[in-house]
């Protein structure tokens, strides 16, 4: 059934109670304003953690409490209404779902309960260019010692300038442009040779860029298996563009509330600009349209929770549609704010550069419609 | 109640048995649909047998009472039937407006004895309704309508014009939107009326539309007399009788075949255009268009999915029909368009063997009316500003 179930629905409740009080937007602001070195609530982060968020794509074994996609989605969509600074897409879901799916048992053991306890921070590194594309791959591994020496650059590493360790995507085969020849290690931070250096994006998230100056790593650092780690890489890219998409549907669903609000008590002419029809059916279309995502993400998250290698084509919908639906739903927003929405004062601008920055991140709406297309067989 | 899982064998082991093997295959069109009727003539005999035996389980019908000739099943049972059906392929045995408009709305505001009357001859297929609504003067706002239902003691006598009858022609009776207080507020002054097309005074003309087929009619009532018992619902009500049936009918034009039901535009655009050497529709701008309609065809198809998961069962979707009949009859046109730009020049043949008159050429042109029949998409964005998003009136 393409709906949420009571318990789902009681997260999601407990989830608005818990940031309305601890996480508002101006929050966001205080750290954006303040150029925090850590960039979120460690004491937040903690609170979550002990409320199962951290450990909710975790296996009970390792300390989670494996509550799946759908609810995993259902708190990303929470975050990101609030614009909540949190580790939880990098290291709960995506970071979460490599070390569930990838990691041997070493692995699991020593990353799994940590993250499930909000103490370590795992990041995903794979973008190296200006568009997301894990083919062209290019951070080589050259063997030599007892396992590799890393050499390259990445970019758009979320979380990456806290982490304690990285998920890195490597090309050990073949050549960029490949899916083949791809490996993945698990590094901790703090190896010779890696530097870390934040990045300040768009919309303040927060980011790093990544730098392997032969960094050297030995065949235990490997997740997966070696030259066939694209795979696997997909696996981890569909949680991260569902979460996305999920965080999208947030940023989408909270921009287009308060414009409706505003449209309701802003007057011009001697009315509320809500009465006036050009903007009724703006809205009211977006409104399908939010609708319709809603649906994507719902089935994107399920179709996770039921088998995340197959998951890809849906998992690619949600995002395609997505970015396209949020996109559309900030610029009405700013549009329909008038010269209020251009003023940082208003919370709309932020919501309308982590649109941007969403859109980006894991494949935007074209990478992913393509996918959908080869999928289809065309 | 037996167990849902005992019920679906049941269906199973039946339609196994009684579904003949040619009504499983996928429908050609318009002209593999049963509508029934007086003057119906059945296309097949396999055609007459499905009816007969669907008519005798109650499952043209399946969720009616049977004492109206239904199936009696809970929601949850016709669910699991429609399923099975769509299991094999089953095609529907009958469609009609008495089953997806008239019908619901007797259930709802009928009189016992307009329910034992009129509902066990839809079900079987016997009477073929046609839905008198939009006016030349009353369509978007059809609250104006103007034909006349004057009381004369016993009966009324009906005067005035509807249009976009659908298949008023081939109909035997007509349920109507008359005016019948012309001093009473707009909303107040409508009643619902059911007319025998064979009364005296009743004609129908054609409407020969941009697709060269004519589907509609003008209907035309020239002091029509029409015995009181006809009245659905209260004097002066049927604006709410109107109102319940409009859901319904948005609900199913919403919910109903779309063009990606039809045909597959991907199959259509592969064939026409061909690959490049990677495997990609050659022309990458249709294959853009293409892979965001089917994107955006997919999240229509799980919010369908989801209306439905989300309403309680028995209950109709409410405003939420709106975006569903917004959302999919936009999506259907934009869906011919690209079908028109992958067929190219072959999509403009109109009177030519190989393109079956034209078939594609046709459709796209019917397709135009999608948004404008059942309350156009601007009425559609006006329910959903209003109704869902309480935007204030102007």
């Amino acid at each position: 059934m393409l709906m949420l179930t009571p318990e789902q629905v009681q997260l999601a409740d407990s989830a608005r109670g818990l940031l309305d009080e601890r996480a508002p937007v101006s929050q966001f602001r205080r750290l954006r304003d303040a150029r925090d070195a850590v960039g979120f609530d460690r004491d937040l982060w903690r609170t979550m953690a002990d409320m199962g968020w951290a450990g909710v794509l975790v296996a009970e074994p390792y300390g989670g409490v494996d509550f799946g996609f759908v609810g995993a989605g259902l708190l990303c969509e929470q975050m990101a209404r609030r614009l909540v600074a949190s580790p939880f897409l990098s290291t709960a879901v995506v970071a979460a779902t490599a070390l569930r799916w990838g990691g041997s048992s070493a692995q699991k053991s020593r990353w799994l309960p940590a993250i499930a306890a909000g103490e370590a921070i795992v990041a995903l590194a794979v973008d190296e260019g200006r568009k997301h594309d894990p083919a062209a791959t290019a951070l080589t591994a050259i063997p030599g010692g007892n396992g590799y020496r890393l050499a390259g650059e990445k970019v758009l590493v979320i979380d990456g300038h806290v982490a304690d360790a990285f998920v890195v995507a490597v090309r050990t085969a073949g050549r960029p442009g490949d899916l083949d020849g791809l490996t993945l290690f698990l590094i901790e931070s703090g190896s010779p040779g890696l530097n870390v250096d934040r990045t300040v994006v768009v919309d303040s998230r927060n980011v790093a860029r990544l730098r392997f100056g032969n960094v050297p790593v030995d065949g235990a650092a490997v997740l997966g298996e070696v030259d066939r780690g694209a795979n696997l890489l997909e696996v981890i890219l569909n949680a991260g563009s569902v979460g996305v998409a999920a965080e999208l549907l947030g940023v989408t669903a909270e921009a287009f509330e308060r414009t409706i609000a505003f449209l309701k008590e802003r007057h011009q002419f001697g009315r509320p600009i809500g009465s006036f029809q050009a903007l009724q059916h703006r809205a009211a279309h977006l409104y399908c349209e939010i609708e319709m995502l809603r649906s994507a993400v719902l089935a994107a998250c399920q179709a996770l929770d039921a088998d995340p290698w197959t998951a890809g084509p849906l998992a690619s919908m949600a995002k395609a549609k997505a970015a396209a639906v949020a996109r559309l739903s900030v610029s009405e927003a700013l549009q329909m704010h008038g010269g209020m929405g251009m003023t940082d004062d208003v919370d709309i601008g932020l919501f309308m550069k982590r649109a941007r920055a969403g859109a980006e991140l894991y494949g935007d709406a074209n990478f992913h419609a393509d996918r959908v297309a080869r999928h289809r067989g065309f | 109640m037996q167990s849902l899982e005992a019920f679906r064998n049941e269906v199973r082991i039946w339609l196994e048995a009684n579904c003949p093997a040619e009504m499983r295959l996928p429908t050609r069109g318009e002209e593999d649909i049963c509508w029934g009727g007086r003057r119906w003539v059945f296309q097949s005999d396999a055609q007459r047998l499905w009816l007969t035996r669907m008519v005798e389980r109650g499952w043209t019908v399946p969720t009616w009472p049977k004492e109206f000739g239904g199936g009696g099943l809970a929601h949850e049972e016709e669910k699991v039937l429609r399923e099975e059906m769509g299991r094999i392929g089953a095609r529907l045995p009958l469609e009609s407006f008495g089953i997806s408009m008239l019908g619901p709305a007797l259930l709802r505001f009928g009189n016992d004895a307009q329910k034992r009357d009129y509902l066990p001859p839809i079900a079987r297929g016997e009477i073929r309704w046609c839905q008198g609504y939009s006016e030349p003067n009353a369509g978007s706002d059809l609250a104006s309508l103007q034909t006349r239902a004057v009381d004369h003691g016993d009966h009324f006598l009906v005067s005035g014009q509807k249009v976009w009858t659908s298949y008023a022609d081939k109909a035997d009776w007509i349920f109507c939107l008359v005016r019948s207080d012309a001093d009473a507020p707009k909303h107040r002054g409508i009643s619902f009326i059911m007319i025998d097309m064979t009364s005296p005074g009743v004609s129908t003309r054609p409407i020969q539309l941009i697709s060269g087929k004519s589907p509609f009619c003008a209907t035309f009532f020239d002091d029509v007399r029409v015995p009181k018992q006809n009245l659905v619902g209260e004097i002066n009500k049927g604006w709410d009788v109107a109102k319940y049936l409009l859901t319904h009918e948005r609900e199913s034009i919403g919910l109903g075949p779309t063009a990606l039901g039809k045909r597959s535009l991907v199959d259509e655009a592969v064939r026409a255009i061909g690959r490049g050497a990677d495997g990609r529709l050659a022309d990458p701008f249709l294959r853009a268009d293409i892979a965001r309609t089917e994107v955006d065809a997919w999240a229509l198809a799980l919010t369908v999915d989801r209306f439905r998961s989300e309403a309680e069962f028995g209950h109709g979707l409410g405003a939420r029909s709106a975006v569903l009949k917004y959302c999919g009859t936009e999506l259907n046109k934009r869906c011919y368009e690209l079908m028109m730009v992958a067929a190219g020049i072959s999509g403009l043949e109109w009177e030519d063997a190989h393109s079956k008159d034209g078939a594609l050429a046709r459709e796209w042109l019917r397709s135009k009316g999608n948004t404008i029949e059942g309350g156009t998409s601007e009425v559609m964005l006006n329910i959903i500003a209003k109704t869902i998003l309480g935007l204030p009136g102007a």
